[in-house]
């Protein structure tokens, strides 16, 4: 019975933790965002001349509604537009852009709010000047002492209110401060702003980094029917994701998967291994037993019959017992680790199965063989 | 008038050593009635073993007839001799094998957990009244680490005598004991055949051979002697013996 529990505790334990670290190694690399998905616009030619991609009023906020209504594998959508300029607040300025945004921006791009609060689809109905700045930003406005949560700053001349301030979020890869950054509903900056009805660009997030190549799919399709494309050369628009990190997310995971399932199969064949020797030797130690029980007129089938269900009882019994420990062994090491808890399903069922079937076959194969041994033998083994 | 229970005869055992055959029984007829206390003799080598084996149905004959309770033996199955092991005889073994951490009545019990037409009820009761028999009333659930050799062996009579076999078969179950714990057993078992039970003893020992009515002698897979002994009784040999002289 402890082989049976040692068995199959180790191998839940193993996968589990394994599975954790597995997760969270993903969810590390998936906050770089590799599921990024941005969908810019193309150069278009007027009259001979090639206008590049800046001046092209291709993409608007209907297409951004299109994808996220239509896409099932686009978790997030948000429309962006922004314009450059200078903020202004009492003596200090800085110079800086604003993006707008939908109110899934912060989410797409993994910013987080620091203080205060993120804009309402109400804010972007209703064109209001609110907006959430970055830490940079803060620094070179506000003193350390103030709280920016509240106060309003000119961008060029138009009043914004902010309404929060976000986590500082360093350098990116290029070197660029992702501080310096001021967020405000999209709706404002194209109407009080830029006062055009074009967007930039559109962001968007795919459920998951295995299903980017198919939301890549599903929003070229989108697109092209709702700016009526038959001829892919035609396209307007250019679909993008971060096709680099993605490879090595891919791989890393394959990595870690292949990592996952050689641990499995090692705990699983050393714990069927240890549940083998105990019960071929606990059976085998019996078989002076089977002798006499043979002598006083049992049948080779009444043998059988009581060490499989002796067998069976203590597979089942041992069972349990080894699914509990092996549970409460990975809760604890995950939580001691930080990690997240993973409970894996296939583990639990796979090792019981394996763990269970060698204990009864080895619980069964030698009493069988001492059943049918001669009883006089049986009986003077030692 | 008294049954025939046993019946042999011209009973020939061979084994195949290597290339060699080495015949053990070379041809052994008698017959043993019931209510008999036969005790089979002869030292090693000459093929008592081998006539206890199939007498115990535990082995078949080569050559010749083993009528036990009037059935033929040497044509049964496997299951059939299990059977037949099973109702009709009570083996009591040198070595006492009795399961470990098993309780004594529990132990008494195991003959009848094979036999089906006995309910679980009934068999605590025969364990329990098998146990007052060979006097272990107060020792019912003890296990045989418990117990004294001496207490283990009446453990493995009255596992021996619960299912109320044809004949007891006694394979030198003095063997492990000291001289006076084993007139304790062969009290036990003149007791038991005073009360009509059919005793086969297998022993090299003569001096435990003269507690039973009747001696065959084997030598080389041959009898040799097959004659009524007087019977000398062990409770009166145990009053004889010197008082024990371990603690004075």
């Amino acid at each position: 019975m402890l082989g049976v529990i040692i068995g199959i505790s180790s191998v839940i334990a193993m996968v589990s933790l394994g599975q954790s670290s597995t997760l969270n190694i993903n969810e590390q690399i998936s906050t770089m965002g590799t599921n990024l998905i941005m969908v810019m616009r193309k150069h278009q030619n007027r009259g001979g001349v090639n206008l590049g991609n800046s001046s092209s009023q291709s993409l608007t906020v209907k297409d951004a509604e299109a994808i996220k209504a239509r896409c099932k594998n686009v978790s997030y959508v948000s429309p962006m537009v922004s314009g450059s300029g200078q903020l202004v607040r009492g003596a200090n300025n800085w110079p800086g852009s604003i993006q707008g945004g939908s109110t899934d921006i912060l989410t797409i791009r993994k910013y987080e709010i620091a203080r205060g609060t993120m804009f309402t689809e109400d804010d972007i109905k209703e064109f209001k000047k609110v907006c959430l700045i970055g830490s940079t930003v803060a620094k070179n406005l506000f003193s350390d002492s103030e709280n920016p949560v509240g106060q309003e700053i000119r961008f060029g001349s138009i009043p914004f209110k902010i309404i929060g301030v976000l986590s500082s979020k360093g350098e990116n890869q290029m070197g660029q401060d992702q501080d310096d950054i001021v967020f405000a509903p999209y709706s404002t900056v194209m109407k009080r702003i830029l006062a055009t009805q074009y967007i930039h660009m559109i962001y968007a997030s795919a459920v998951s980094e295995a299903v980017s190549e198919d939301a890549v799919e599903e929003i070229t399709t989108v697109l092209r029917q709702n700016h009526k494309i038959s001829n892919p050369d035609d396209d307007d628009f250019d679909v993008r994701t971060q096709a680099e990190m993605l490879k090595m997310m891919s791989s890393v995971t394959g990595f870690l998967t292949i990592l996952l399932a050689a641990i499995a199969s090692i705990s699983l064949i050393v714990g069927g291994i240890g549940i083998m020797n105990i019960m071929y030797v606990t059976v085998t130690e019996r078989t002076k037993e089977i002798g006499l029980r043979t002598a006083i007129g049992a049948r080779g089938r009444d043998i059988m019959y009581q060490f499989l269900l002796e067998s069976s009882m203590l597979s089942l019994v041992g069972g349990i017992i080894g699914i509990i420990f092996g549970l409460v062994i990975s809760y604890v090491a995950s939580e001691l680790l930080n990690w997240p808890f993973v409970v894996s399903g296939s583990a639990v069922v796979i090792s019981f199965v394996v763990c269970a079937a060698t204990g009864i076959f080895f619980g069964w194969y030698p009493a069988k063989k001492a059943a049918n041994l001669d009883p006089i033998t049986a009986l003077r083994y030692e | 008038m008294s049954a025939v229970i046993v019946k042999i005869d011209n009973l020939k055992r061979e084994f195949i050593v290597g290339s060699e055959t080495v015949r053990a029984l070379k041809g052994v007829s008698f017959e043993i009635n019931k209510g008999e206390f036969v005790s089979i003799m002869g030292t090693s080598g000459s093929g008592k073993s081998t006539m206890l084996n199939i007498l115990g149905c535990l082995d078949k004959p080569t050559a010749g007839k083993y009528y036990i309770d009037g059935i033929e033996v040497s044509s049964l199955s496997k299951d059939e001799l299990a059977h037949v092991r099973n109702r009709k005889i009570g083996f009591v073994f040198q070595s006492y094998n009795l399961l470990p951490r098993t309780s004594a009545v529990e132990q008494v019990e195991l003959p009848l957990l094979y036999n089906k037409d006995v309910s679980s009820k009934e068999r605590r009761e025969r364990a329990v009244y098998a146990l007052e028999q060979v006097g272990l009333q107060d020792r019912m659930s003890h296990t045989p680490n418990q117990m004294s050799g001496g207490q283990q062996q009446r453990v493995a009579i009255a596992r021996a005598i619960v299912n109320d076999p044809v004949m007891l078969l006694a394979d030198e179950a003095t063997g492990n004991l000291d001289t006076r714990t084993s007139y304790e057993i062969m009290s036990l078992f003149q007791k038991l055949h005073s009360a009509g039970k059919s005793i086969i003893f297998v022993t090299h020992e003569p001096d435990i051979a003269v507690f039973t009515s009747r001696t065959i002698m084997l030598r080389d897979g041959r009898v040799i002697k097959d004659q009524a002994v007087e019977t000398k009784s062990a409770a009166q040999a145990l009053v004889a013996l010197p008082p024990s002289s371990d603690y004075n």
